[in-house]
């Protein structure tokens, strides 16, 4: 070493080991971060590859070939998604906003926890046990219907809208309650007329990522509404409805090859409605947040 | 104003000259204090008129008493100030008087407020009545992410006030200064504009349901020097009409202000629990120039300790 040496190159053992620990540690969270990407690229390559003999308008316009019949679409099954999903948003969205609202506005500290905690353990359940409880509570007795899997689906989406609907609720600042308090206005008064309009837009996100999760849900429908789903458009809900998770599973199981690609042509389907609606759910999420940002 | 730290005071001690000369600088921070407040003419004692009356109030959190056994008379059309070192409770205090208090879990009040005669704790009472007659206006602007006209009928519409609903929005952005400045965009956002302009716009929220009384907290703090006087001169203004407590830790604001001013102090009782005490209340001037209390001595000359 010189006497030039400049003090701020570091030399010696430390400080080359100090370097490589460094460099190593960095690529290791990168090829993490790298290989996480990769799946999904994986992922949406193959089904487009496999899906594209059977992507065509037909897919989109006509039903399910009758049994043993060959060609057809998925057209009832897009039908009896929407709406299963749809009865479950109908089911989940108001229950998960008032349990929001209870937890974050009106219930003592320690109910607040304790509902937390039970909402955590709910989304934690897996969703074939939540599908044998609506077999055995609703589909028994009654028969498979689209309302037995809407109310599994609901269930999966409860926990989803109502935590999320939590931390948009927590973020809106603590002085703008005071602000509607202070002029007079009940507690139940603020969250309806400041509270929610302000957080409106966390709550509609919250709502599309959960129907997001719950389109492709396939073990509660499995149980509820499954079989003689017919090959026609069905609109009555009381019956079993076709859906496309239940497509994709039936038909990938079938030998033959029309149906297996009309299976990963329905995953396709399915994996676009279900990223379309995460990516959109995040970017209203970002705008939410910075006008939240703008009031704190 | 110049607040001396601990390890200063001991260094004056040794250097007697030095001492001295800060003292004159400190009596001539009393005077000014005493000459701005002197601008004030209170109402003489046999005419005030009390509209609120706190006995014996001693506000805890959760069991722990952080203002104790506070008694003060608050007087009709007078402003009221409230100042002290941070940690006096003043703060504590005044949100007590509108029943803010309700909203912390643990806070409790003992003691007695009345307002006109009348328990402001009372079972029967309903603290949504107490708010509208006594309003607030807190320490950072919290206009409500809504328009502007809205702001100010949120409460009107609240309280079923909604005959003449733009007469009375105008009349309350009139009072509140703010009228000339937005009259123009009523329908645009209140987050718009500046911070004085929404603090302004809090106060003709707070105005618009005709309180008898409005409790400032800190409301200039968050504010420019120059949006601090406009919301100082529009304090003067309102007195006319009604009854004001404004909490500062700001004197030069308290002098320039208030009629009346509440010195608050902090007791350390043993075992280092610390809660807030009124030490003195007087007319401001008397409290500036003629402080009864020691403490309130040392703390109006810039010698707190």
């Amino acid at each position: 070493m010189s006497a030039q040496a400049n003090p701020l190159v570091g030399h010696g053992g430390r400080a080359r080991r100090r370097k490589l620990t460094g460099q190593v540690m960095e690529a290791v969270a990168t090829s993490a971060a790298l290989l996480a990407a990769a799946v999904l690229a994986i992922v949406l390559f193959t089904l487009t590859k496999r899906a594209l003999p059977a992507l065509n308008v037909d897919l989109f316009t006509q039903n399910a070939a009758p049994f043993g019949q060959t060609g057809g679409g998925i057209k009832n099954a897009i039908v009896g998604t929407v709406i299963i999903t749809g009865i479950a948003t109908a089911i989940a969205l108001p229950a998960g906003v008032l349990l929001a609202i209870f937890n974050t506005e009106f219930a003592p500290r320690r109910l607040a926890d304790l509902i937390g905690l039970t909402l955590n353990v709910l989304s934690g359940v897996p969703t074939i046990v939540i599908g044998v409880f609506i077999f055995g509570l609703v589909v028994v007795g009654r028969g498979q219907s689209a309302y037995a899997g809407a109310l599994g689906l609901s269930i999966v989406m409860l926990p989803l809208v109502a935590r999320a609907t939590e931390e948009v609720l927590r973020l809106v600042p603590s002085h703008l309650r005071e602000g509607g308090m202070a002029l007079g206005a009940t507690r139940a008064r603020t969250v309806i007329t400041v509270i929610l309009p302000t957080a409106i837009g966390g709550i509609v996100t919250a709502t599309i990522l959960a129907v997001a999760r719950a389109a492709g849900e396939t073990a509660p429908l499995l149980f509820t509404t499954s079989i003689f789903v017919g090959t026609t458009v069905n609109t009555d809900p009381s019956q079993a409805m076709a859906s496309i998770p239940m497509v994709i599973f039936t038909s990938s199981e079938q030998p033959d090859p029309h149906a297996q690609q009309q299976a990963w042509a329905a995953a396709l389907v399915l994996v676009v409605i279900v990223l379309a609606g995460s990516i959109a759910g995040r970017l209203l999420s970002l705008r939410t947040r910075r006008q939240i940002e703008q009031v704190r | 104003m110049s607040t001396v730290s601990e390890p200063d005071r001991v260094e004056k001690a040794e250097v007697s000259q030095a001492e001295s000369t800060t003292d004159a600088v400190q009596h001539q921070a009393q005077a000014k204090l005493g000459e701005l407040a002197a601008k004030h003419t209170p109402v003489p004692e046999d005419q005030r008129e009390p509209v609120l009356r706190l006995d014996g109030v001693t506000v805890s959190y959760s069991g722990a008493p952080a203002v104790c056994d506070v008694t003060m008379d608050v007087f009709r059309y007078q402003v009221t100030a409230f100042i002290g070192p941070s940690g006096c409770g003043k703060t504590t205090l005044l949100r007590s008087l509108n029943r803010m208090n309700d909203l912390i879990t643990g806070a409790t009040v003992d003691g007695s407020i009345t307002y006109h005669g009348h328990d402001l704790y009372g079972s029967s009472v309903d603290a949504v009545e107490v708010r509208r007659r006594i309003g607030m206006v807190f320490q950072r602007p919290n206009p409500f992410p809504k328009s502007i006209y809205d702001n100010v009928a949120f409460g009107l519409r609240l309280h079923g006030m909604k005959d003449g609903l733009d007469e009375r929005i105008e009349s309350a952005l009139h009072k509140a200064a703010l009228w000339d400045e937005v009259k123009d965009r009523l329908k645009k956002s209140a987050l718009a504009l500046s911070g004085g302009q929404q603090q302004r716009l809090c106060i003709a929220r707070a105005l618009a349901i005709e309180p008898e009384i409005v409790l400032m907290d800190e409301p200039a703090s968050a504010l420019d020097p120059i949006a601090t006087q406009r919301i100082e001169d529009l304090v003067n203004d309102l007195k006319r009409d009604y009854t004001i407590v404004i909490v500062t830790h700001n004197m030069q604001q308290a002098a320039r202000v208030a009629d009346m001013t509440a010195f608050f102090s902090v007791d350390v009782k043993d075992g280092g629990h610390r809660n807030g005490v009124l030490v003195e209340y007087a007319p401001t001037a008397d409290l500036f120039i003629r402080p009864a209390d020691p403490r309130t001595e040392a703390y109006v000359t810039g010698r707190f300790g």
